[in-house]
């Protein structure tokens, strides 16, 4: 997996790709902007497997990023299905209700994603783009944080950490199974890395909200809101969360970004020499 | 919603045959319902352990075909409104709640927005329950009388009342509900009077509100409401809220339901009233009668001058 198609921390400036209009007279044409990774999203654009019937008329400003595998490659556990609607629909709706809101204050122009989350979440008091821009970065986050043939285990340090922070790997995997179950309402699942704390935690948050706006640094996360399970567990939550932990989260994801995290968080003991 | 089990299964079953009046005697008469409980516990029937039941929707799982199909209802009711009954039942097993009606532990545990566990459970088993009563097969089509007067009065017209609601369901961020409710004016809080109320403070209002939070909370007379949990139209619409919306507004709408609920919460409202003035006329009769008490400490007064 190339690093271009990690999840977002505040060194990659991933903001998914800005389409240049074509209008001369716009504004966005006059600026030069060349995305500097490369963008599997936009060259999977015109594959057969993207379903594209809603090319969106919309100037862009950020860009729908595929998910780095095939829209079946997660079958069975999560179905061809699921991916079309979840991923072509719902995630494609945030993204062009997001550039809406964008064109109409361009004071926004500019901001990585990450920035942008952290600015319209306001403390605490979200304007009104905040649900659209969180719930982009936050399906690009979770399409990243699975992969086909998932589940297992970490290895190595992350589950040293893991190991450090819950007891086991099978406590943290019935943490996090909790959360999940506990969650009312729509929201996400997390596995964060605290900055203060300096330690691995596990929260839940409702509707859009993700652990940026606490500057906490997510490692991976679960969808909980019932479009993502919905067609193909019904109400049956329980069967979704054991299947993503089982066969679909991509501890190689994870462990990629616990390694950059860690660039930012010191969580080892100093070793000093003593005399 | 009835405390003993017995008599649930029998107002179910007439709540099936007469869906409006199920929910008419239910806004908000708590002086009643603790006599009503008190009079069960009399009864002498040993110990009473309140036991909520799943209610069915009054019509069949398979009559809103094809608007809301069978299989929608086989989960939103099967198994989520079951799932919502079971464990509020399990929650307030041997607690103080145990005993009460529904509509008491939902306002109970809001605990004014700090929300105690049972809240959840309770609100959405209420929720669901006053939804499937919201519609009905062979529904949809225009409110008359009293309802249509008002809705034009307070919303300027029917189809702007529709857009309206329809906003409100579709701006609702993440699971929750969309209201249409009555509301009357009541600024009687903590040491705040309303000084002229005027049957124009009361009105119609749609409201939004988020997971299993509803307006009775607020002190709301709920008329209708439209579920925009995603269970409630994954099955049939997917991510097209706005054509579940629709239709339900189309095809679903029992007005019969909602003009039952206008009636009933527009006599409550008056009883209310009369109700608060009667205490007021008390009060100041009282207070004149103490009044005399508080001349003892007077200047004037030497016995107590002590």
């Amino acid at each position: 997996m190339s690093l271009s198609s990690c999840g977002s921390s505040s060194i990659c400036s991933l903001s998914s790709g800005i389409l240049v209009a074509n209008d001369p007279s716009s504004k966005l044409s006059k600026r030069r902007f060349t995305p500097s990774i490369s963008q599997p999203g936009w060259k999977q654009r015109r594959d057969s497997s993207d379903n594209n019937r809603g090319v969106s008329k919309v100037f862009g400003y950020y860009g729908l990023k595929s998910p780095p595998y095939k829209l079946d490659a997660l079958e069975p556990y999560m179905s061809q299905r699921t991916l079309e609607v979840h991923w072509g629909l719902h995630h494609r709706g945030y993204v062009e209700a997001l550039n809406k809101q964008l064109e109409k204050n361009d004071s926004l122009y500019g901001c990585t994603m990450d920035e942008l989350i952290k600015v319209l979440y306001n403390n605490g008091n979200p304007f009104p783009e905040f649900n659209d821009a969180a719930q982009v970065w936050n399906h690009d986050f979770f399409w990243e944080s699975m992969q086909p043939g998932g589940g297992d285990m970490p290895t190595l340090g992350l589950l040293q950490q893991i190991e450090k922070d819950f007891g086991s790997f099978t406590n943290f995997k019935e943490k996090f199974t909790e959360a999940a179950l506990t969650l009312f309402g729509s929201g996400w699942v997390w596995l964060v890395l605290k900055r203060e704390a300096k330690c691995l935690a596990i929260i839940k948050t409702s509707n859009s909200i993700n652990p940026l706006v606490w500057n906490d640094i997510p490692i991976t996360s679960l969808d909980m809101w019932e479009h993502a399970y919905y067609l193909d567990y019904r109400n049956d939550k329980a069967k979704y969360v054991n299947t993503f932990m089982n066969h679909l989260v991509s501890w190689n994801a994870a462990a990629v970004r616990m390694v950059r995290a860690q660039a930012f968080v010191n969580l080892g003991e100093p070793k000093i020499p003593v005399a | 919603m009835v405390a003993n089990a017995v008599t649930g299964i029998a107002a179910s079953l007439k709540c099936a045959l007469f869906p409006c009046q199920g929910f008419q005697g239910s806004t908000r008469r708590l002086q009643w319902r603790k006599n009503e409980r008190q009079c069960a516990r009399k009864a002498g029937h040993g110990v009473i352990t309140a036991k909520f039941d799943l209610k069915p929707p009054p019509y069949q799982l398979d009559a809103l075909e094809p608007h809301m199909s069978h299989e929608t209802f086989e989960y939103h009711w099967g198994k989520h409104h079951r799932a919502y009954v079971d464990n509020l039942n399990k929650q307030i097993a041997g607690t103080e709640l145990d005993g009460m009606t529904l509509e008491d532990i939902v306002f109970v545990t809001y605990n004014k927005g700090d929300l105690l566990p049972p809240f959840n459970n309770a609100a959405q088993v209420w929720n669901h329950d006053f939804f499937w009563e919201s519609m009905k097969p062979g529904g949809g089509g225009k409110p008359s009388g009293e309802l249509l007067d008002l809705i034009n009065r307070d919303f300027g017209s029917f189809e702007e009342f529709v857009e309206e609601f329809k906003r409100a369901a579709t701006t609702q961020f993440g699971s929750g509900w969309a209201w249409l409710v009555y509301k009357a004016n009541r600024l009687d809080v903590g040491n705040a009077v309303n000084p002229r109320p005027s049957d124009e403070d009361k009105k119609l209002l749609v409201v939004k509100s988020p997971n299993a939070v509803n307006p009775l909370v607020w002190d709301y007379f709920p008329l209708l409401t439209v579920d925009v949990w995603e269970h409630a139209y994954y099955i049939d619409y997917q991510n097209r809220r706005p054509d579940y919306l629709s239709i339900f507004m189309e095809k679903l709408v029992s007005w019969e339901a909602v003009s039952s609920r206008l009636k009933s919460a527009k006599a409550e409202a008056t009883e209310r009233e009369i109700e608060e003035q009667r205490k007021r006329k008390e009060e100041e009769e009282y207070g004149t009668a103490n009044s005399e008490a508080v001349e003892m400490y007077l200047e004037n007064d030497d016995s107590e001058a002590d």
